[in-house]
């Protein structure tokens, strides 16, 4: 689902990148104010692991191909903050070393795979888990569950960004010029390959790797009261 | 934590070594094509992706290492390294970030 050079039109990459702007600068704002130095190899290896997990392309029937984010678990385990910045990061150094995503369609990506995705995980993992125990199988469930929907809501607004340029940018002596696909086609393309093979594999990872953790540090899994830097007052370590 | 970081490393390691099974998936993934697929599917380039195609160019686009794309075994081994060096830079700047942006970093 990265989006290559050239099929978003300025209108969409530009405005795209005027929504992240703040978002990272938030993100940043956050992960200052709330990693701890602990967190650093976790948050230095879920960048990594994004970044690998991404270069596994699996065929599907009908002649595409796709690949899994991890953007689920990563906004699970760290929070949707320093997930923004670690999916940011891996998509970034994508982009510019390896041509995988347009430089122009950072923005474009870095909103729906380190924003969208991991941000709707979370939240999704949160109201599924309410106030179960950090070891129950609700959490799985969860995590399952948030691992699907947030690949399919990232797929789904990769599609309209890809589906909406034949209209902002209608054809010219018969070339459109860029996506030429719109939301007719690009839509239930990005969407059906999405939640019929790869949302299900992510689902299953993101399962795969909280289970992996329930067992060996269920610590990272609760909502610890810390008490902040700046007052006494109690907060959530997940950033 | 030191014991499951190591269990984490070993697995990183061995997904990195099993990447060129990605290499594996050759298909026209949607909204990806390259330049030559448009033109078989529409006729033409759209001008907008052929202009901006040549905006940036990436020193190992696709995860090809040059030199080394003359068989899959040449490929795989490029995809094994470009992943040791995209995996190893996403890695290296974030543990900076994160020195550099912890809120405790004076302890």
């Amino acid at each position: 689902m990265h989006i290559p050079e050239g099929y978003l039109g300025p209108y969409t990459y530009i405005a795209l990148f005027l929504i992240m702007v703040p978002i990272w600068l938030y993100a940043g704002y956050r992960v200052r104010k709330d990693l701890r130095s602990k967190q650093v190899p976790l948050l230095a290896i879920s960048a990594a692991f994004s970044f690998v997990i991404m270069m596994f392309n699996m065929p599907i029937p009908g002649g595409s191909t796709g690949h899994m984010v991890g953007g689920a678990i990563i906004g699970i385990i760290l929070g949707p903050w320093a997930a923004v910045v670690s999916i940011s990061v891996a998509l970034i150094i994508q982009a510019l070393l390896f041509a995988d995503g347009g430089v122009t369609a950072i923005g474009a990506n870095c909103f729906n795979m380190a924003f969208v995705m991991p941000f709707s995980a979370y939240i999704i993992y949160k109201l599924i888990s309410g106030k179960s125990e950090v070891t129950s199988m609700r959490r799985v469930a969860a995590a399952v569950i948030a691992g699907y929907i947030s690949l399919t809501l990232a797929a789904g607004f990769t599609g309209f960004e890809f589906g909406i340029q034949p209209i902002l940018h209608p054809a010219v002596n018969g070339e459109f010029p860029y996506m030429p696909y719109g939301l007719n086609v690009a839509l239930p393309a990005m969407l059906s390959e999405h939640m019929l093979f790869f949302s299900i594999l992510e689902g299953i990872m993101t399962g795969i790797i909280l289970l992996y953790i329930q067992k060996s540090d269920p610590s990272l899994l609760e909502e610890k009261k810390v008490k902040s830097s700046a007052g006494q007052k109690t907060q959530p370590t997940a950033i | 934590m030191d014991k499951n970081l190591k269990t984490i490393l070993i697995a990183m390691a061995i997904l990195v070594v099993l990447t060129p099974l990605g290499l594996l998936a050759t298909g026209e993934t949607f909204g990806e094509w390259g330049n030559e697929e448009l033109k078989e599917k529409l006729g033409y380039v759209p001008p907008g992706i052929e202009s901006l195609s040549s905006l940036w160019s990436a020193p190992m686009p696709d995860y090809t290492v040059p030199g080394l794309e003359n068989s899959f075994a040449e490929s795989a081994v490029g995809y094994i390294i470009t992943a040791i060096i995209g995996g190893g830079l996403s890695l290296g700047a974030l543990y900076l970030i994160g020195k550099l942006m912890a809120s405790d970093k004076t302890e």
